[in-house]
Formats: C-alpha cells, structure tokens, sequence
C-alpha cells in the first residue's frame, strides 16, 4: 500500500512538472511569435534606413597597379543615400530604372486611388448585402445558400479574383479583339476611356471589391447582430416602417461596428498584391492615376478626376513586388523602403479603425 | 393596411392611403434593391465557376477548352510542366505544380498548425486578462501584414542568414537561394494568427462546467487543457486547421517571392520549386497571347486552385457548423 502509494505521489509530482513544462512551452511559443512580428518589422526598418555603402570606385584598381601614390578620397565615391533610402525624395518621385532614383509616389497615389474606389463600391454594396440578410431575409434554404456562399467566397484565393478581374474587367470575355475608344463628353469635360477596359485603376478596384466584399459582409452582418432587438421593436412600435427602423435606428447605432469592419478590410485590399499583378497593372510606372500631382492641380481640372479611374495605374505592393523581383544593386534598399510606406499607411488605417471601436463602445450601452 | 386607413376622416383618407402605397412601393424598391446586393455574391461566385470552366473544361463550339486541347490523362499524370517552352517540348503535367504546392502548404503547417494552436491554448487557459490584451492586437497586426512583407523577408533574410548558414555552412547540404523551405517558413507564420483565433473560439466555447468537473477528479491544469478542453472542441480545432491549410495552398505572393520560378517535381525543401499560384502570377507578369494554350492552362490551374480551396473550405464550414449545434 505504501508502495503504491509512493508511486502516486511521484506521478503526482512529475505530472506537475508536465503541466508546468506544457504552461511554459505554449507561454514560451506565444510570446516568441510576438517577438517575430517586432523582428520582422525592425529587419525592415532597419534596412530601409541603412546608408547606402560608398561605391568602391571602379579607377581604383588601377592606380594600385600603377604604382602611383592612392589618393583616400579616390578609394570610394561618396555614398549617394547617406541618410538611408527610406526619405523624403522616396515619397515624392515616381518609379525607376536606377534604384537611387526610384520612388513611391505613382504607387501610393495609384493605391489611394484604388482603395479609394473600392470603398466607394464595396461599402455600399457590402452593407446592403449585411442589411438583407440580417433584416430582411427569411430562414429559407435559399438564404442559407448566400451565407454558405459568402463565407465560401471569403475563402477563395485572392489569385482566382485576379483571374476573375482580368477575364471579366480587362478582356471582358475577349468581346473585341482590339480596345476600342469611347469618348463620354459631360459637358465641362470629355472623359476618355476603351472597352474592353484594360489596365485601368476602374478594373483594379472593381476586382478589389469583388475580393473584399464578402469580408465586407460578414463583419457588417456581425456589427448589426450587436444591435438588440428591443431597438428595432421600439421603432416599429411607433409606427415607423422597416426601412425607416433601419435607416434612423440601426444603421447609425452600428456604424462605428461597420465602419471598423470596413476599413479593417480595406487596408487587406491594400495590402494584396496577386490579383493586381494577374490584372496586369504596371509595375514600372512613373504617372499618377489622371496626373493629378496636388490639390490645387484637382481643383483646376476638376476634369482630371473623372479621367482618373480610367487611367493605368501601378499600387504599393506591385512596386514592392518588382523591387524585390529585381536583381540590380541597391533595390532590396528600395523594396524596403516601400514595405515601410506601406507598413506606415496600414498602421494609420488600423489604427483609425481601432480608434473608432474604442471611442464608440465606450459610448453605446444597452 | 387599408383597413386602418379606412376608420379615419375623409380627406385625410386619400392622401394616407396615396401616402402609404407610395410608401409600401419605397420599402419593396428598397428590398429588392439590397437582395440585388446579397444576390452579388452567388452572381460572383457563378461567374468564376463559369469562367473557369468554360476555359479550362468546356468551351463554346467554336473554340477549343484547355482540356479538349490536352487531355485530362496528361495533365494529371505527366510529370513535367513546360507550356512556356517551344511548341515541341511542351508538356502539361500539373504534378509538379501541385508538389510544389503541397510542399509549402505541409512545411506551413507543420510551424503554424502547432504554434497556432499553442497559442489558442495559452490565450483561453492559462492567460491573464492582461495578457491577452496585450496578445489579441499583437496578433491581430500580424494577421494584417501584407504577404509581400513575409514574402521579401524570406528571401533576403530567412534564406542568408537562418537557412543558409544552418543547411549549408552546418550540414553541408546544397541550397538554393530561392527555396521551398523559407516559403513554407513564412507562410507558417502567417497562417499562425488565423488558426490561434478561431482555435481560440472554439477552446472557449467549450462549457466551464466540463473544466470544473475535470478539477473535480483531481487533474491537473494540463490534464484539463490536454485531455478535456481540446478533445472536446476538436473539431473546430480540425476545421480552424483545414481553413489555415487552404489558406496557404491559396497563398501567392510569399511564395512566388521565396520559393523560385522552377516547377520541380521534388520533395527536397531546399530546392526551388513552383506552386500552382506561383506559377499563374509569373505568366501574368509577362503578356499572354489571349486564345493561346499557355493561358487557357492559367484557368485550369486556377480551377484546381479553386477546386481544392473550395473543397477544404466546405468540409471545414460543415463541421464549424455541426461543432456550433452541439454547444449551443
């Protein structure tokens, strides 16, 4: 019996000691993902701000093998990004061959504009959907087909979308063979544009939203479920018609829930790079979408606005892509630096997001 | 509705009654107008099975499927796949695209099926609130990397400073600077958030009552964790897992980065390899000649891509939704 009981005991104890290890090893595996996130980011940061190496000059070699007294200054060429690649000039210059000439500026304005109008077509198309379902919809078969649909969708490679965009946006089923040109004049100004419609910032964002609309659905379905009941009974107790219940009570009570939602999945549509390389959006561009390079430039030629959408156009990833695709010397520096605009816009996009979530709940209590 | 127009004066009569019609034709105007809405994504997912697979399996009379042109025969069991090359060498064997595919998606999930869920576990059973606060946003953030950040941080820092000194400098093996390995590295890591948080769902689900009943019989935090709380959401679990995996077969731009442009019948980690996605996004940056058969074979690559996530998907949604009745 003492026997059998002392066995107990150390298996008491090393069973003890397991729970222990096991508790260290999870705590252990969390918080060194943690730590990845920060080394992955700080390996990016810090090579984005590296200054560049002083280029060994290349007359160099042949003074040594003159004989001749070395001049120090004439050993290097003085470096031409002391203060790193990640600066002001990077923001402000469009693409280019030399990597110390290449910048951000046509792909930042090109992925303003894309997102842009993919909020301006998946926002209200997403929350009418999340209405629909939420509201409206009966438990049919059918409904419960466009939920196991929409969840399905959100599951699908964002590749297959690009292929989706490129055969429905930019070839339009191969209708013609050649692009054909439109001119659509408004009065104050004649928009350009070709059918089918090609490489434009209109196919990028109309695939974008074909993306990131199901994503758009489901977390505006889950801001509206937040709504009680009550509130809705509540209006229609006093007379007020569907639409109205919605459009005065729960649309404005669950918008910080759907605002946050939206822009969480914006900045994912931001941030993809497949489908636009599919689209076959240019990497190497140095223009902006309907160069339009200030405000005042858009107040002007307010013109250049509608022209905009219809306008090749390049995005922050793909410059990313190319850059890193690119073997010449100093464009890993570049590739960088554009992982950091890009890092810095996305930052500022969740955050705004998270900002919304933690001011509005605070406020709302049912 | 007329009924309760009808009970009141007269000249009011008309005009409600006018007002309630036109209100009636707004409200079903409105309706209509946000079914159309929810009607888009069964219109969009139509219109990708049919692109797919007017181009890859069936087409219209006068042109000719991906498929009608090969042979199915061919392209599931060739083992070489050239379609860039000159027309005599071409060869559409699929195999090695799906090899390469299965390689990165099993190096993933052997780093983030695990780690996931260590995570999920820590976070439900034994974090503290502080902790977890801490944890959510963390995660949450990385979730939200673009894949081109894993994909440059593969290449010109997992493969020089980890693998290639560990492979080459230590174990003296061949490396290739574009490699499978640091592909499915990364896209361990990236599948890591997706399966913690939904893990976590479901670990959380599971009723207390089941944990207290546990330390009841005397077991320990682990015995409860291990032997109680995970058996019993295993099949969220199972389903977080086949969501993650098909996530990083449909995963692109890391890959492509990473792993190289050669389609390798191989199950070498340290080789370059091309994944089914890698391979459309290397065609597409090029021009295709539209009609050809190098871009018909796009479609059908894309259409096993689909076919497998698709699959996947549904399996996993089917038990997600069993696993919701049972504890609900």
């Amino acid at each position: 019996m003492s026997l059998h009981r002392g066995g107990y005991e150390i298996r008491l104890v090393w069973r003890h000691r397991l729970g222990w290890a096991f508790e260290w090893i999870c705590r252990l595996t969390t918080w060194s993902t943690m730590l990845l996130l920060f080394v992955l980011l700080g390996a990016i940061l810090v090579t984005a701000c590296t200054p560049d190496q002083p280029l060994r000059n290349p007359n160099f070699k042949s003074t040594v093998a003159a004989g001749n007294g070395i001049p120090a200054e004439a050993e290097f060429l003085p470096a031409k990004k002391p203060r790193g690649w990640l600066t002001w000039d990077f923001l402000t210059k469009g693409n280019s061959y030399i990597a110390e000439d290449a910048g951000i500026m046509s792909g930042l304005w090109g992925s303003i504009w894309v997102v842009g109008l993919t909020a301006l077509m998946s926002v209200p198309l997403g929350v009418g959907a999340a209405l629909y379902l939420e509201e409206y919809a009966k438990p049919t078969r059918f409904t419960k087909l466009i939920q196991l649909n929409i969840s399905n969708l959100a599951g699908v490679p964002s590749i297959v979308y690009g292929i989706l965009g490129f055969t429905i946006f930019v070839r339009m089923f191969g209708l013609r063979d050649r692009p054909e040109k439109f001119i659509c004049s408004l009065g104050f100004v004649d928009v350009h544009f070709e059918l089918p419609l090609g490489r434009v910032v209109l196919s990028g964002a109309a695939t974008l939203t074909l993306l990131s609309l199901p994503v758009v659905i489901i977390s505006a379905q889950e801001a509206l479920r937040a709504i009680p009941a009550s509130l809705r009974h509540a209006s229609l107790a006093l007379g007020a018609t569907k639409w109205q219940t919605i459009r005065h009570q729960v649309l404005p009570a669950s918008l910080p829930g759907i605002l946050t939602g939206v822009i969480l999945s914006l900045s994912r549509a931001l941030g993809e790079t497949a489908p636009l390389v599919v689209l076959g959006a240019a990497a190497q561009l140095s223009i902006v979408p309907g160069r339009i390079t200030s405000l005042g430039d858009a107040i002007q030629h307010p013109g250049k606005l509608l022209q905009a959408p219809f306008d090749q156009f390049t995005a922050i990833p793909l410059q990313v892509y190319s850059w890193v695709n690119d073997p010449s010397r100093g464009f890993e520096y570049v590739a960088a630096s554009g992982i950091c605009v890009l890092l810095v816009v996305l930052v500022l996009m969740n955050g705004t997001a998270i900002f919304i979530r933690q001011r509005f709940q605070k406020k709302i209590r049912w | 509705m007329s009924n309760a127009c009808s009970s009141r004066p007269d000249e009011q009569k008309s005009s409600l009654r006018h007002l309630m019609t036109l209100q009636w034709v707004r409200e079903q105007l409105i309706q209509g107008l946000l079914f159309t809405c929810a009607l888009l994504s069964i219109i969009t997912s139509l219109s990708i099975i049919y692109i797919l697979f007017t181009t890859a399996v069936l087409a219209w009379p006068p042109g000719k499927s991906f498929f009608q042109q090969v042979g199915l025969v061919e392209f599931f069991t060739e083992t070489r796949w050239t379609p860039q090359y000159a027309a005599e060498q071409r060869h559409y064997g699929i195999l090695p695209l799906v090899c390469g595919t299965f390689l990165v998606t099993g190096i993933s999930g052997l780093i983030g099926l695990p780690a996931g869920l260590m995570i999920a576990i820590y976070l439900s059973e034994y974090a503290s609130p502080r902790a977890r606060s801490i944890c959510k946003p963390i995660l949450e953030l990385l979730a939200g990397v673009p894949t081109v950040v894993y994909g440059y941080f593969a290449l010109k820092f997992l493969t020089p400073y980890f693998i290639m000194p560990f492979f080459h400098g230590f174990l003296g093996l061949p490396v290739n600077g574009f490699n499978a390995l640091s592909g499915g590295i990364v896209v361990g890591i990236m599948i890591i958030p997706m399966v913690a948080s939904l893990s976590e769902d479901v670990l959380r689900a599971v009723p207390s009552s089941l944990r207290e009943s546990g330390y009841a019989l005397g077991a320990t935090k682990f015995d409860v964790s291990t032997k109680i709380v995970v058996p019993a959401a295993l099949s969220g679990v199972l389903a977080s897992f086949l969501l993650a995996l098909s996530r990083s077969i449909g995963e692109t731009m890391a890959v492509s980065i990473a792993a190289g442009q050669q389609p390798v019948l191989t199950i070498n980690p340290l080789s370059q390899i091309q994944t089914m996605t890698s391979f459309i996004v290397n065609v597409m940056q090029g021009d295709v000649v539209a009609g050809s058969t190098l871009e018909k074979s796009l479609y059908a690559v894309a259409l096993v891509l689909f076919a497998i996530t698709l699959g996947m998907n549904l399996i996993s949604q089917m038990i997600l939704e069993r696993y919701r009745e049972v504890y609900q």
